[in-house]
């Protein structure tokens, strides 16, 4: 520990640490545009100066490092006139729209130019009038709200390493963009959303289906049906200000029934579903010498990376459909048949916290008789806005429970929404098909947490097994080159796109919390040790519709539903 | 046309990022502009993504990203060539083709390139079209020279 004097105050410093990582730690906040935690600083934006006695001009705390005895002044006229001067330079081309943006409220911009005093626009700068860039599913691109504080590239590149978008050109006419600056569907982006849920701005927001679901919810011919992600109870609270980490599961559905929505179902169910199938489709491929290691499949950023990236794991991927498309497609076929409802009828909306499933939803490959399995997808955020629009209020609501068939669910099937959960159960399921017996403990505390790579090694009725669990992309490609590289003594991976699973997934609240993001993932598992039912393979419900319907896992019934391909994809990476 | 860029690269092997533009300079010289295609085999031998290299690129404003048109128009944006007004001029010409300049028109007819200084300041403002030097340019010799480019017959 080093002493440095604050505005006249000593404060404990670490030796090497940034000065804005001190004084944050002291109680005094410095805002930042271009800093990105747990990545370097780049020191592009500069509104976080602060003087340093000795130096000449003001000094970017964010790439600064503290030395002992420094004399610091963080809030100095000098200094708060050079973070307006920043604040209002960016506002010299940007458009007026705060009253018109979905960031408005939830943007660094504004919160900037209210917390410095900006009240008139000072300079008035060229204005770029760049179009709208609608073409993905997931993502929309409005380029006259981009600040160019990177962080979005930085996200894309260093976290994901898919690199879909730079900076392009230079000077007024600096952009973000794509290679030969075409729309994001043609690029090699994978929709995963993380450059969404930390643009400081309105630039990039999700493709919002709003409008589409409240249309849906009005027409009285149609059966809307939802269904809501392991990962979504334990997060939509924080929208409205309560606590991370606080579940709202009943609440939840509640609130969903309040909206209208015909039946409420959970995801979690057919989360356990997956697990009978790509645990079967494990053991087979054990059993018959198929290609390992097998990869999962829930994740529909990470399929469409192996698809752009990796075409020649193709193979190693399972061949279930995500837990989103198997319950899309069980609604529009057995559901429907049982009840005596017309599948044209149906609107099958998800909430997930992702903004690749709405990508994943549109996929050719995710139909039935030419009906997509699922039609809207809505994400987290989304989810909170369609709240706010109605006038439900999820805290006055008494809790409420999902629908059968598809409400029971194991909390195998719930801790998917971490990462490393989906591992968990599989483990626990595959054990039980391989020995007939049940793990003598079922948590499995190496698969869980935020670590870069997880691997565990164990043995199931005398087979060794090594499975190994990833989560963000550029960890994926790590391993990934290892196992092209030959790596064998690994026989089942879990991929998830967004760092730390569906609890830090790009459709989640904007901004990433990592704390906020850690108690998600710790409620998931509080809700494993407290529930009575914690394995997948002891579903009724799931083990009902194999009786009733499937037949039995990797049947045929099983392949023309729950099962699908995959396809190389040829873009510009 | 690849041969051309796989030539080039080959006397790149074991090349990292820093001769990036380099390479981008040769294969415009070659090719006269920068294709998708190259791009695409630049950034396999750098390892490096094409957003980024487009991104290189685009900053500098040396690069086309579409073959040239049958008349090239380099405009000097020098110091000489500004004060004698190529600003104007090139304003003009880009207005009366349509085509901004780094660009080629649909037609192909026209193309435009703005450089630093082409070493004429005497005759400023200066340009070429299609290698051929044109001193002391004004407007109305480009309304001239397009009427003459345009009315020239389809040659196959
Ligand atoms: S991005 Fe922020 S500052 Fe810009 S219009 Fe939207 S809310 Fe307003
Ligand atoms: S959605 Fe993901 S892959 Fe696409 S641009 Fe954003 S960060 Fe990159
Ligand atoms: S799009 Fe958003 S995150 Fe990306 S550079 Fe612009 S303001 Fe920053
Ligand atoms: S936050 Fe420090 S320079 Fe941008």
């Amino acid at each position: 520990m080093i002493q440095i004097e604050v505005d006249n105050i000593t404060i404990e410093a670490k030796e090497g640490e940034t000065i804005l990582n001190a004084l944050q730690r002291n109680g005094i906040n410095v805002p930042t545009l271009c800093h990105m935690e747990d990545l370097l600083p780049s020191g592009a934006c500069r509104i976080c100066v602060v003087e340093v006695e000795g130096m000449r001009g003001l000094v970017p705390s964010c790439s600064y490092p503290v030395s002992a005895g420094m004399k610091i002044k963080s809030r100095s006229p000098r200094v708060i006139n050079a973070r307006k001067t920043v604040t209002q330079l960016l506002l010299a081309n940007h458009p007026d729209d705060c009253l018109y943006c979905n960031r408005s409220a939830n943007c660094e911009l504004q919160d900037l130019s209210v917390e410095l005093g900006v009240r008139q626009r000072l300079y008035k700068g060229e204005r770029t009038k760049s179009r709208l860039d609608v073409s993905s599913p997931s993502i929309v691109r409005d380029p006259d709200k981009c600040i160019l504080c990177g962080r979005c590239i930085r996200a894309c590149e260093e976290i994901q390493t898919v690199s879909a978008i730079d900076f392009i050109r230079r000077g007024s006419k600096a952009a973000v963009g794509t290679a030969f600056d075409t729309g994001l569907n043609v690029s090699s982006c994978i929709n995963c959303g993380q450059c969404v849920v930390v643009c400081p701005t309105g630039a990039l927001t999700e493709r919002s289906n709003v409008e589409d679901v409240l249309a849906a919810l009005s027409d009285p011919n149609k059966v809307v049906v939802v269904q809501h992600a392991p990962a979504i109870s334990v997060t939509i609270a924080e929208e409205f200000g309560v606590k991370a980490g606080s579940d709202y599961d009943g609440k939840l559905v509640a609130a969903l029934r309040r909206m209208g929505f015909d039946r409420v179902f959970d995801t979690s169910f057919s989360a356990d579903l997956t697990i009978m199938e790509e645990g079967s489709e494990l053991v087979d491929r054990i059993k018959n010498s198929g290609v390992l290691p097998m990869i999962t499949s829930c994740s529909p950023g990470w399929i469409k990376f192996v698809e752009t990236f990796f075409p020649e794991l193709l193979p190693n991927v399972s061949s279930c459909k995500s837990p989103q498309q198997m319950l899309g497609a069980l609604i529009k076929t057995f559901y429907a048949e049982h009840q005596g409802l017309d599948p044209d009828n149906i609107v099958s909306v998800s909430i997930m916290p992702c903004t690749a499933k709405k990508f994943e939803a549109k996929r050719a490959e995710f139909s039935y008789q030419n009906r997509q399995d699922v039609d809207y997808v809505l994400t987290t955020r989304e989810l909170a806005q369609l709240m706010r629009m109605t006038g439900v209020n999820m805290d006055q609501l008494p809790p409420d429970s999902a629908d059968n068939p598809f409400g029971e669910r194991s909390s195998a099937g719930k801790i998917f929404g971490a990462s490393g959960g989906v591992m968990e159960a599989a483990l626990r399921s595959a054990h039980y098909l391989l020995t007939g017996d049940e793990l003598s403990e079922l948590k499995i505390p190496a698969l869980r947490g935020s670590k870069d790579r997880k691997e565990v090694f164990l043995e199931v009725g005398g087979t060794k097994i090594g499975v190994a669990v990833v989560s963000g992309l550029g960890n994926a490609r790590s391993l990934m080159e290892e196992i092209k590289a030959g790596r064998d003594d690994i026989h089942f991976i879990e991929v998830m796109a967004c760092p730390n699973g569906c609890v830090g997934g790009g459709g989640q609240p904007i901004g990433v919390d990592r704390e906020a993001v850690k108690e998600r993932m710790k409620t998931l598992y509080t809700i494993d040790r407290d529930d009575s039912l914690r394995l997948s393979h002891k579903n009724e419900q799931v083990l009902r519709l194999y009786k009733e319907y499937l037949g039995e896992p990797l049947g045929e019934k099983s392949h023309a539903l729950l099962h699908t391909h995959y396809r190389t994809r040829e873009v510009l990476r | 046309m690849t041969t051309n860029v796989d030539a080039i690269l080959a006397q790149y092997d074991g090349a990292q990022r820093d001769s990036l533009i380099p390479i981008l300079q040769q294969v415009q010289a070659a090719e006269g502009y920068l294709s998708q295609d190259a791009i695409v085999r630049i950034g396999e031998k750098l390892n490096l993504p094409t957003s980024k290299i487009y991104g290189v690129a685009t900053f500098y404003n040396q690069f086309r990203f579409q073959p040239q048109g049958k008349n090239h128009f380099m405009v000097c944006r020098g110091t000489a060539c500004h004060v004698k007004g190529s600003g104007k001029l090139l304003e003009k010409l880009s207005q009366a083709t349509g085509v901004e300049p780094g660009k080629t028109s649909r037609d192909g007819l026209f193309s435009i390139e703005v450089v630093a200084c082409m070493g004429a300041c005497a005759l400023a403002p200066a340009i070429s079209i299609s290698d051929h030097f044109y001193p002391k340019v004004t407007p109305s010799k480009i309304d001239q020279l397009l009427v003459e480019m345009r009315s020239e017959p389809e040659k196959n």
